[in-house]
């Protein structure tokens, strides 16, 4: 029975998340309905032989597919990100902004685009990654040299978000010019707009890794409810599990954060609402955040590209502007509890 | 108000077959009824202090031992190392002889299950959850609660009086349900052994009996480490009274629980009556010379303890 109820929420959300697509891509200035979608794709997928005209084609398969289809992977990658280290750490309040690994990914990408890092040949990506490996392992070894309690992984993911942030507003400011710092700071707010296939599949793939990894391991994350003394006096080998999760995690952020930036708060907010409808039980909780996060920030994108049009405002703005409201409900409530 | 303490059906018993559940074969126990969690002249160092010192506990099957000694005597540390949680500095702690540094966490979580100090989440869990996590030592990744899980959840929320709460939130419970539901959670690991850390603590005296009755009549090994004496009287068949990390007495309870002892561990004055049964400490004031209402006594302080030597 409680196999039928993961089964019916997993595929009920999937359908939610395709019909989302389907309909979000057909939103936009240029005028496009869903049958031009599904034209374009059939053809693409070499099943239908009745393409678009170049230029709407174009549109719907360079432009707004692969840009509808990162939402879905990083909302997806961000809330599972979020779930994980809240369960992890034991903070209401964790997600891969708390941990520092954004702002590390953000640091390591602005010195590729802003100092030439790299001579060109490091790409964007691997600019991120370096900087969320580098901010991950700093929080890691001060998180264990002062004695590895959880309180002290997440200040210690303060200081490295602090130092981090601030690196990145030095080399900005100090070697930027004004069209760059304009790019930088865009894509720092978070923003999908140059979302090409490269970053969908680049994506898709950490992501596939990352949930199978986390799927794997939901009982075992089930067992930190209580502390990881309980954990351990459950059978779990708590430092081998807490490494293998938080790795996966930071993999997975530098990987959202090289492609879209660091997109603020959907680590944060999902995995609480999700919390409502599954309960706490990982095995449900996990597949049902990473889905309700892939159809939150496809919708959130729409709205960031659509609401003033041309203007369009980075997605990090809009999630911020629901996500702080929700991070002080979070506050309240964990307030009660304690 | 539930009456958990009279269910005592031995439907899994000590004896159901620790070989089943030994499935690494080679060192099948072969002598041991039930399980063997034995600690042999364990010692441990925390942060440059020796804080066990060559202590040996071996509990025999079906038995209840307690724990006594003053706070910071070392008795949750040896329960950690019983556990398997914390590694000892010297000694070896074994499980049906092995030693648990060589048995996977897995393994000893299917035999040995801990009862800890006041426990927290934050995470919003029914009390069934909480039960359920018991399960977790007994499954595998990718599968969902089989039969034999949902069906050792339900027997421990039974035992434990739970049954009607079982869909309560963990949050809402009193201090004394929380301490059932966390020894329901051990029980629906199906141990052999069961480790509890002062569960007592914190409950009102009714809550504390029905939890203590509730233990001892488990058809498991406890070890429990206890601050009431009087308590440890009650319930345990030997007790191992620690001082400063070290064994000072072991021993039943009448054996134990000496005035001498007591005023040498605890440094307080105490009568034991020693009557049919478990016997009954009484403490004695400190600051009077002598004990209140007992007016016919012009014995000078310090007697008491030399009488009983």
């Amino acid at each position: 029975m409680r196999g039928a109820r993961l089964v019916l929420l997993t595929s009920g959300g999937l359908v939610v998340l395709a019909v989302s697509v389907a309909v979000t891509v057909t939103i936009g200035p240029a005028d496009i309905g869903t049958a031009d979608v599904w034209r374009s794709v059939s053809a693409r997928l070499g099943f239908g032989d009745n393409p678009l005209p170049p230029l709407r084609e174009g549109i719907v398969w360079n432009l707004r597919m692969p840009r509808t289809l990162l939402a879905a992977v990083c909302g997806a990658g961000l809330a599972l990100c979020g779930a994980v280290m809240q369960s992890l750490l034991r903070n209401p309040l964790a997600d891969p902004f708390v941990l520092g690994v954004s702002s590390g990914a953000s640091t390591g990408a602005v010195a590729v685009i802003v100092l030439g890092w790299g001579g060109g040949v490091v790409s964007l990506s691997a600019g991120a990654f370096v900087g969320a490996v580098l901010s991950f392992g700093m929080v890691v070894l001060l998180a264990q040299s002062l004695g590895a309690s959880m309180d002290r992984v997440v200040l210690s993911g303060v200081a490295a978000m602090q130092l981090f942030s601030a690196l990145t507003s030095f080399i900005v400011l100090t070697s930027a010019d004004a069209e760059t710092t304009r790019g930088v700071l865009f894509w720092l707010l978070g923003s999908l707009s140059g979302a090409g296939w490269a970053d969908v599949v680049l994506c898709t793939a950490v992501l596939a890794g990352v949930l199978a990894v986390c799927l794997a391991h939901t009982t075992t994350l089930d067992a930190f409810a209580f502390g990881e003394e309980a954990a351990a006096n459950l059978g779990v080998r708590v430092a081998r599990a807490r490494l293998l999760l938080l790795t996966a995690t930071a993999l997975l952020t530098a990987a959202l954060v090289s492609s879209a930036g660091a997109i603020g708060f959907v680590g944060l907010v999902l995995p609480h609402a999700a919390r409502t409808i599954t309960g706490s039980s990982h095995t449900r909780l996990l597949p049902v955040t990473a889905l309700s996060g892939a159809v939150f920030l496809v919708w959130v994108d729409t709205v960031a590209r659509t609401a003033l049009e041309p203007q369009e405002i980075p997605v990090g703005v809009v999630t911020s502007l629901i996500g702080v409201p929700a991070f002080v409900a979070v506050l309240y409530r964990a307030r009660r509890k304690t | 108000m539930n009456d958990p303490q009279h269910a005592v059906a031995g439907r899994r018993g000590p004896a159901a077959a620790p070989g089943a559940r030994w499935p690494t074969g080679g060192a099948a126990p072969e002598a041991s009824v039930g399980g063997d969690l034995h600690a042999e002249r364990v010692s441990r160092l925390i942060g440059g202090r020796l804080v066990l010192d060559g202590v040996t506990v071996t509990p025999r099957p079906g038995e209840t031992i307690g724990l006594l000694g003053p706070n910071g005597s070392g008795k949750s540390t040896l329960l950690r190392l019983l556990a398997g949680v914390l590694a000892p500095s010297s000694g070896v702690v074994t499980l049906d002889g092995r030693p648990l540094g060589r048995t996977t966490r897995r393994t000893v979580a299917r035999r040995v299950a801990t009862v800890e100090q006041n426990v927290h989440t934050q995470t919003e869990l029914t009390v069934r959850d909480v039960v359920a996590l018991g399960r977790v030592p007994h499954r595998r990744a990718w599968t969902p609660m089989s039969a034999a899980d949902l069906g050792a959840v339900t027997a421990a929320l039974e035992r434990t009086g739970l049954t009607g709460r079982a869909d309560q939130s963990w949050h809402t419970l009193s201090g004394g349900e929380r301490q059932r539901a966390q020894i329901a959670r051990a029980l629906a690991q199906e141990p052999s052994e069961l480790l509890l850390d002062e569960p007592t603590n914190h409950l009102d005296i009714q809550h504390q009996l029905d939890l203590l009755e509730l233990v001892t009549n488990l058809p498991v090994t406890t070890v429990i480490a206890l601050h009431d004496l009087n308590l440890a009287a009650m319930y345990c068949d030997r007790l191992l009274m620690l001082r400063d990390g070290r064994a000072v007495a072991e021993g039943t309870p009448s054996e134990v629980l000496a005035p001498s002892l007591i005023e040498e561990v605890y440094g307080v004055r105490a009568e034991v009556a020693t009557g049919p049964g478990y016997p009954v400490i009484r403490f004695l004031r400190r600051g009077a010379e002598q004990p209140a209402r007992c007016a016919e006594s012009d014995r000078p302080a310090g007697t008491e303890a030399k009488a009983a030597d």
